[in-house]
């Protein structure tokens, strides 16, 4: 056979192979030890010597060019195998994910979380109190003594101990104020109680109390924390504040916050300067120190917020509401 | 409170309009709540006079009225009305008048011609609701504009005053701040000396002095009860809400709202002897004005005559003394009771007044004199009569003190520049005597202002009449260091996550239950019952979060849910100090282990699901779960969950008992956990990596049924070979192949060694010690 012949039987029998199993077993029949250009190697020797030279070149041009022959199947062979594997595997995309779904907060955690998120961020701590109060922290330490007018304006749930439900979270500044001395930031978000309940009112609500104490903090801090805060928290940067004079026996300045809202105002929630009687009631020397403080109702701004129109809502704990907060 | 503006006007008359005037109230911190017109707009309604009034001749419930509206020839105008009679005085609407919603036309009412329209208050937009036409007083002059002869061009003012503004719960208080706010000046109210004409009076002695410093009483004779009150007097009573009922009452009534003095007239026939300011006996009874019977307690103090109590001081007279039609003799008291002495008082036996509410608040000690000549005068105009001189009883009331007052410390509080000229000329028009001090200002405030006592009083005053839209808003100056952040401490947000990650859905429930709720849950402490609770469903603080986690399941269900993964946190009760009100995190799932999905076999959540859930809440900490009887839970899959030998909660299905109370389908699982110890652990630690291959090999043994793996686990881990890494259990298998009331259970076992590589024999000795142990222990056997 000459050299022409095994050119062509090569690319021949390579281009009948479809796997490469098979392409190896072919390629043997040319390169292989008792190949057809293994063999044409070997009758090398039987020529004369001035001819040997060329005749080996010629060969080893012919190698060359099988193993080209072989290489180039190979990879067509191994292109069309990855096409039919690609082709076997092909899915269906559109099906839906498999596993567990996500839950989601109650709207109030998450309004909770974006208060807390935003005074962190000019450094207020969280702080914490207990919910079943006594008489001293919830009013008298608060400056509300037994039989002020105030006291009427709390509609408060007691237990048979004499004890009572939290109505507000300013019994937490007491508690604060008890362990730990001025520069204090804190806030304290929590759950109060008052006997009140319709569809603008509930028995049990959210609030956050904030307090500032330091030696030069101001009622212009206090303007300054509260406008800043809901203007972020509401995202909008045209949003105004109105403070109204108010009262609150453990504030003085007192004032309402009030937040403009459509055509009118909202009342947001009260605040003012640390009355110097709870100061004093916790030992901080009011000469020094001065601070102001701030309640706000949680679940109305979330309802603000998220355009919640009905308060109850909050407690029913219907997942086709909870889940609209995820 | 709630006033006519016309009247407040009348004392102070700022050029501003309704709105403007409400606005300035509203921002000095007296808030107006509403502010209302008398009537609604109208026009053409004038005063008729019914001439005579004759049945409709084809309607049975129309009347033809002819109305004399001043102009000879009367109007004939049909009316339904039930009370349209002839001689009534009424408000009569012209053809071509415009009420709220109708303008009136000449018409034909069942064939009969109309000239106009016969109103009630209601059409008039003067009231809510209303019987029939409106009754005019008979010397209502017919022909006048209704609006100009009843002043309807007015408007009411609600106000919703602070407790610590009492000095405004009057028109001449309110109007004092508005001259004071707006530097108008100020109408006085007469209220000088009314000769006395008689020299009757009549004892008074006072018992309680703290509590009654000055009572000033008159003894006026002659009064004719039979007198109209007059009708200015009735619409200012009216447009504040009071209702005309007596003149002597009218006129105390009167000065109440005028000078904010709450007065009492006694019929001075029906005094025996003397009059006594004492506190109550014990047990004491009085027949109170509103026909309600009280039984006194020791701290009430009473007016009182020999024969006992005849009025509660300061809050309601009593029946027995009071003026009636019959009263010709009036015994008249202004007198002034200090706050304390009334504070809670009247809500102690469930009343609420006029006077109370004044009192408790502060009623200036200066006004008794001029109240009882204000009122002396009214009397006398209205009702006749002769009095007596003014008799003043007690050790009166000490003098204001002078409040030391730094500019400074103003400027520092509010934050912001304000002259001390300008703080002086605020105190000042507060009725304020200001004096130069060493140090500042001494201010005295006038004797109507109990609120005003310190120096944080009178910055409160600069800053509200300054006005606190004019103070700047300033960010806080920040030189401080940053804050804490323990990196072991988890916030209890990061906990709630990582259920959120895991399907479950937060929710928030009442921290009070029903009791019987509170029972079938609570695992520790007695209930704690709310005295006063909204409705018995709220009786009880949650003894636990699982009560409130079974009836939001309830709530779901019903709601159409099948599948509910919800979790709270929140406080417990189990006592009032606050190691009694742990926070906890409570979860429940019901219904599939994953939401309806194509591949996956549906399978119900189970314990072991909800289990896991927990352990990944946990993690890195590591639990133990320990067989226990908790009695909302299912006895045979219910764990006590412990933490370092400390109970940390409970883990179980719901008992069947409950199941059923709830009428469930199929058992929730539940878990509910101490919070506390969730929120911290140790930072981590990096200890280096194994350095040499870890080897796997597979046992499986047959034990009893009955033999707990937990107990396996723990066992192996406390005495295994050092080489022995970890032994984890992978299968739990009965049935074919292994004998009845046995369980085969595979574990792989991981060894390693931390310095070399194990040889075969080494590893082969190590998992035939722990074959051992298990072999030992649980008579277990290894599965061919």
């Amino acid at each position: 056979m000459n050299l022409d012949e095994i050119l062509k039987d090569a690319e021949r029998e390579f281009g009948a192979v479809t796997s490469l199993p098979i392409l190896d077993q072919v390629k043997a029949r040319f390169l292989g030890k008792s190949g057809a250009i293994t063999e044409q190697m070997k009758g090398l020797g039987a020529l004369p010597a001035e001819e040997r030279k060329a005749a080996g070149a010629r060969i080893n041009l012919v190698k060359g060019q099988v193993e080209a022959l072989l290489q180039a199947r190979r990879e067509a062979i191994q292109a069309a195998e990855l096409e039919r594997q690609l082709a076997a595997e092909s899915l269906d995309v559109t099906l839906p994910g498999r596993g567990e779904g996500v839950g989601g907060l109650h709207p109030v955690t998450r309004t909770l979380a974006r208060i807390e998120q935003l005074f962190a961020s000019i450094g207020f701590a969280v702080a914490d109190g207990p919910e079943i109060e006594t008489d001293f922290y919830n009013f008298t330490a608060l400056n509300i003594p037994e039989n002020h007018p105030a006291r009427a304006m709390h509609d408060t749930f007691y237990l048979e101990s004499g004890h009572l439900l939290r109505t507000h979270t300013s019994p937490v500044q007491v508690h604060y104020m008890q362990n730990h001395q001025p520069p204090i930031r804190i806030i304290a978000p929590g759950r109060v109680y008052r006997v009140d309940s319709d569809a603008t009112h509930s028995p049990m609500f959210h609030q956050v109390e904030g307090l500032c104490v330091d030696e030069q903090v101001s009622f212009a801090n206090l303007k300054g924390v509260v406008q800043d805060f809901l203007q972020r928290f509401f995202e909008r940067d045209d949003l105004r504040v109105r403070f109204r004079p108010s009262f609150f026996p453990f504030t003085e300045p007192s004032a309402e916050m009030d937040m403009s809202w459509g055509d009118g105002w909202l009342e947001i929630g009260g605040c003012g300067m640390v009355h110097p009687n709870v100061l004093s009631h916790v030992g901080i020397d009011t000469e020094r120190f001065q601070g102001f403080a701030f309640g706000l109702g949680v679940e109305r701004l979330a309802m603000l917020r998220y355009g919640v129109d009905d308060l109850r809502l909050f407690f029913e704990n219907d997942l086709r509401f909870l889940k609209q907060f995820a | 409170m709630q006033f006519s503006e016309a009247w407040l006007r009348s004392l102070v008359n700022p050029n501003l309009t309704t709105e403007q005037l409400g606005h300035v109230l509203t921002m000095a911190g007296l808030e107006v709540e509403a502010i209302k017109p008398v009537a609604a707009a109208f026009t053409r309604v004038v005063v008729g006079e019914i001439l005579a009034a004759e049945k409709h001749p084809d309607a049975d419930r129309l009347q033809v009225c002819q109305v004399d509206v001043g102009e000879g020839v009367p109007l004939t105008i049909v009316c339904g009305a039930p009370n349209a009679r002839a001689g009534l005085k009424t408000a009569c609407a012209r053809v071509g008048a415009e009420l709220p919603g109708i303008q009136i036309k000449q018409a034909k009412v069942r064939n009969v011609e109309s000239f106009g329209m016969l109103c009630s208050a209601k059409e008039l937009g003067m009231a809510e609701a209303a019987d029939g036409i409106m009754e005019l007083p008979a010397d209502a002059p017919v022909g006048a504009q209704l609006r100009d002869w009843l002043n309807l061009n007015d408007r009411l003012f609600t106000l919703k005053l602070t407790p610590n503004r009492g000095d405004c719960l009057s028109l001449a208080g309110i109007a004092r701040e508005v001259a004071a706010l707006t530097a108008m000046p100020l109408n006085a109210v007469d209220s000088s000396p009314v000769p006395a004409a008689l020299m009757d009076v009549h004892p008074v002695a006072i018992d309680a002095q703290a509590a009654c410093p000055r009572y000033c009483g008159r003894v006026i004779r002659g009064v004719d009860t039979r007198a109209a009150t007059p009708r200015w007097m009735v619409e200012r009573l009216e447009r504040s809400g009071l209702r005309a009922i007596h003149p002597v009452v009218d006129v105390t009534n009167y000065v109440l709202l005028e000078l904010g003095q709450p007065m009492h007239a006694f019929d001075l026939a029906r005094l025996q002897g003397g009059v006594l300011v004492r506190m109550a006996n014990a047990g004491e009874k009085l027949d109170l004005l509103n026909e309600q019977t009280i039984e006194l307690r020791e701290d009430a103090l009473v007016i009182a005559d020999e024969s006992g109590a005849l009025a509660l001081a300061g809050i309601m007279g009593g029946a027995a003394s009071a003026v009636g039609n019959a009263t010709c003799d009036l015994f008249l008291e202004a007198a002034h009771f200090a706050p304390d002495a009334i504070a809670g008082r009247a809500r102690a036996y469930a009343l609420s007044t006029d006077s109370s509410h004044r009192f408790e608040r502060g009623v200036d000690p200066e006004l008794p004199r001029l109240a009882m000549e204000r009122a002396t005068r009214l009397i006398l105009d209205i009702c006749g009569g002769q009095c007596g001189p003014v008799v003043e009883t007690g050790s009166g009331v000490s003098e204001r003190g002078a409040i030391p007052f730094r500019p400074e410390r103003v400027r520092r509080v509010l934050g912001f520049d304000l002259v001390d000229a300008a703080m002086a000329d605020i105190l000042s028009r507060l009725g304020m005597k200001v004096a130069a001090a060493e140090v500042g200002f001494l201010a005295t405030p006038p004797s109507y202002r109990f609120d005003l006592a310190r120096e944080v009083d009178l910055i409160e005053e600069i800053a509200r009449v300054h006005g606190y839209d004019a103070i700047p808003a300033i960010a806080l100056c920040d030189e401080r260091a940053m804050l804490p952040l323990g990196e072991g401490e988890r916030p209890e947000r990061e906990i709630k996550n990582l259920l959120v990650a895991r399907g479950y859905q937060e929710i928030i429930t009442y921290s009070f239950i029903s009791s019987e709720l509170d029972l079938a849950f609570r695992d520790e402490g007695g209930s704690i019952p709310l005295l006063n609770p909204i409705a018995s469903q709220m009786g009880v603080m949650r003894g636990g979060l699982m009560g409130g986690l079974v009836q939001t399941l309830r709530h779901n269900l019903n709601h159409g849910q099948e599948r509910v993964r919800v979790f709270e946190a929140g406080r417990v009760f189990s006592s009032a100090d606050a190691e009694g009100q742990p926070l906890r995190i409570a979860a429940l799932v019901y219904g599939a282990n994953r939401p309806e999905q194509w591949g996956e076999p549906a399978r119900g959540a189970d314990f072991f699901d909800l289990r896991a859930d927990l352990e990944a809440l946990l993690y890195p900490l590591s639990a133990q779960f320990v067989a226990a009887e908790h009695l909302a839970l299912h006895p045979g899959q219910c764990a006590r969950i412990e933490l370092g030998g400390q109970r940390l909660g409970w883990l179980g299905s719901l008992h069947p008992r409950l199941v059923q109370k709830f009428g469930f389908a199929k058992a929730p699982v539940l878990f509910e956990l101490d919070l506390l110890p969730l929120t911290s652990r140790d930072a981590p630690r990096y200890r280096g990596m194994p350095r040499f291959p870890a080897v796997r090999r597979d046992i499986a043994v047959v034990v009893d049924e009955g033999v707990r793996v937990g107990d396996i686990l723990a066992c192996v881990k406390a005495s295994k070979p050092a080489i022995v890494a970890d032994l984890a259990l992978f299968d739990v298998y009965q049935g074919q192949g292994v004998d009845a009331g046995k369980k085969s259970l595979a574990f792989k076992v991981l060894l390693q060694h931390t310095e070399k590589t194990l040889t075969d024999s080494e590893i082969d000795v190590a998992v035939q010690d722990v074959v051992n142990i298990l072999n030992n222990n649980f008579n277990a056997s290894l599965r061919g």
